[in-house]
């Protein structure tokens, strides 16, 4: 029982899988709702730019440095202290071996000090349930399509966090990845979302015919390529600029943007409409991308599904999406992992808690 | 004074509930599993033992020292995390120290030695040591350095030391022409000894900053390799 106004049982989510330390706080009320208390994420973007995508031993040492200013500093957010806490959860992963082992042994000890229940929890659902914290309960089943740095995946959720069958995913590279590669072929900085985004709308979207990977009669229908489409982005700048031409950054940017967005668009409304599913939940760092998810939101309207896109800082990693699937387990009665738990780099999706 | 004692730098998995009284720490109960795989899922658990077999709560418990390294990187990690969270969790100072000093603080005897533990990539993270402080800590004659073995004769010259300590000094010894002396590992009592002073005065803990020695493997990337090279462009 927390003592921060009343009933209802607080759970501090840890999440370090990535480039990202983030501690978060949510409280389940008695009702059943999930209610956002504090979100505090330290960011090692920075350390990684000059190479180019997240070097892992930078991020895990970055892990280590914030883990404790984080915890502290999303505690004073939520004006709550420690012992108020009920439940810690953690990413176990899925995500990078080392980073994901800082926070695990973190939570751990914050568990085993306060006597509180652990639960290790798949990062991928946390993008999903962090929803609930913004629009409210998710019907029992949705389709979500998680488009990050390190993901790129259309999956059929019911409740929240009991069933997740994976639809679709990237065959190769996470659409974010293809940013950040054609960002360095535009020599644009490093994270490329954001750049390619501001170029973008001043270009035209359908200046050059980029290729649309995985959408012929006789490939899968709910997976995604985006590897073909950064080559053939590399190969039209480098033919244009052996023939000695301005590059028409803006139009270039534009053009890849939406082959990007029209693929991920066109296969998550097929994906629903074929599942008979009325809402889509689009999350993950690159659900920021305005194009991304202005075309969902046409697309969705058209189809009749209702789509629901957190705000961007809760898009991005960050901790409250992992206390938000620890709520939802809580409220679940699901059995706490061990203190022994390890954390799992491949965590498949269809594993909600790990033992 | 009841000391908690976390080090994760070598293949060991330490975790020990030292008892400090006047001059020397001595250990109440203690979890030692040499498993350079398990770090991340053995040190709580071993924590969570060495506190119900000595019947202590970690709320009794008046400070908690860890062991900073040098140790290679993944591992490392996880007893300077745990330490800073159950320090952060309880109200309880977390005291750093070098894990090669808290060898070669439980070694036999008064005469100059090295310590050298794993450092991978053919190579050994090592210090030496003189003679003993208050706690039975040794004083440092060099400072933590990684090296191949091979380069360390001519960096111990003129410190007579005639015996070697840690997990790596089996191995590398005798070509060093040293003796071989226990232990292999840091044990509760010397991580507990080497901030035994610091412990009993109170003093403010130094940051909780791992010795890593190295650099992280990165390399900024090149320009974009050409797509059309392999059309027989030259
Ligand atoms: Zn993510």
């Amino acid at each position: 029982m927390s003592t921060d106004g009343g009933p209802g049982r607080i759970v501090l989510g840890i999440e370090t899988s990535c480039d990202e330390t983030g501690v978060g706080l949510v409280r389940l009320e008695p009702d059943g709702s999930v209610r956002l208390l504090a979100d505090a994420v330290a960011s090692s973007v920075e350390q990684h730019a000059r190479f180019g995508g997240v070097v892992p031993e930078i991020a895990s040492r970055a892990h280590l440095e914030a883990m404790e200013p984080t915890a502290r500093r999303a505690l004073d957010e939520a004006g709550i202290k420690l012992s108020d806490v009920d439940a810690i959860a953690v990413t176990a992963g899925p995500g990078l071996a080392g980073a994901l082992m800082v926070g695990v042994s973190a939570a751990k000890a914050y568990a085993a000090a306060l006597g509180v229940p652990l639960y290790g929890v798949n990062h991928l659902l946390g993008h999903v349930a962090v929803d609930t914290l913004e629009h409210g309960p998710l019907p029992s089943r949705c389709l979500a399509m998680l488009v990050s740095g390190g993901h790129t995946q259309l999956l059929s959720v019911a409740g929240v966090a009991d069933e997740v069958t994976e639809i679709g995913s990237t065959i190769d590279d996470a659409a974010g990845e293809a940013y950040d590669k054609v960002a360095r072929i535009l020599e644009l900085p490093y994270p490329g979302g954001p750049p390619i985004d501001r170029m973008a709308r001043e270009g035209d979207p359908n200046a050059i015919a980029f290729p649309r990977g995985l959408t012929g009669p006789r490939d899968a229908k709910f997976d995604f390529s985006f590897s073909g489409l950064k080559t053939a982005v590399a190969r039209w700048v480098e033919q244009a600029r052996e023939a000695g031409k301005q590059l028409p950054i803006a139009d270039i940017a534009a053009s890849f943007q939406e082959a990007v967005a029209d693929v991920l668009t066109e296969k998550a409304v097929r994906a629903a409409v074929e599942l008979g599913l009325d809402t889509v939940v689009l999350s993950g760092g690159v659900a920021a991308n305005s194009r991304l998810s202005g075309l969902a939101r046409e697309r969705c309207a058209e189809a009749g599904i209702t789509l629901r896109v957190p705000r961007p800082r809760l898009c991005t990693d960050n901790g409250a999406m992992i206390a938000a699937v620890g709520a939802h387990v809580l409220a679940n009665r699901v059995e706490p992992s061990p203190l022994g738990l390890s954390a799992n780099p491949g965590m498949s999706v269809d594993t909600v808690v790990l033992r | 004074m009841l000391v908690i004692a976390l080090d994760t730098s070598t293949p060991a998995v330490t975790a020990g509930l030292v008892e400090l009284a006047d001059t020397r720490p001595h250990s109440l109960a203690e979890r030692v599993t040499v498993n350079p795989r398990a770090h991340g899922e053995l040190l709580t658990p071993q924590l969570l033992d060495v506190l119900a077999e000595g019947g202590h709560q970690l709320g009794e418990v008046d400070a908690i020292v860890v062991g900073a390294g040098p140790g290679p990187f993944t591992g490392l990690r996880v007893g300077m995390v745990t330490a800073a969270a159950l320090g952060h969790a309880s109200g309880t100072r977390v005291y750093p120290v070098s894990s090669l000093d808290a060898i070669a603080a439980r070694t036999e005897g008064n005469s100059p030695l090295l310590v050298l533990t794993d450092a991978r990539r053919s190579e050994v993270y090592w210090a030496a040591y003189g003679s003993r402080k208050p706690y039975g800590v040794r004083e440092r004659l060099t400072d933590p350095a990684v090296d191949r073995p091979e380069e360390l004769p001519p960096r111990l010259e003129g410190l007579h030391v005639r015996a070697a300590a840690g997990e790596s000094a089996a191995r590398h010894a005798p070509d060093l022409g040293l003796e071989v002396v226990e232990p292999a590992y840091p044990s509760p009592e010397g991580i507990v000894a080497v901030a035994g002073a610091e412990v009993v005065a109170g003093a403010d803990p130094r940051p909780l900053v791992p010795m890593y020695l190295r650099r992280p493997d990165a390399a900024a990337p090149g320009p974009p390799k050409s797509v059309t090279a392999e059309r027989g462009r030259t």
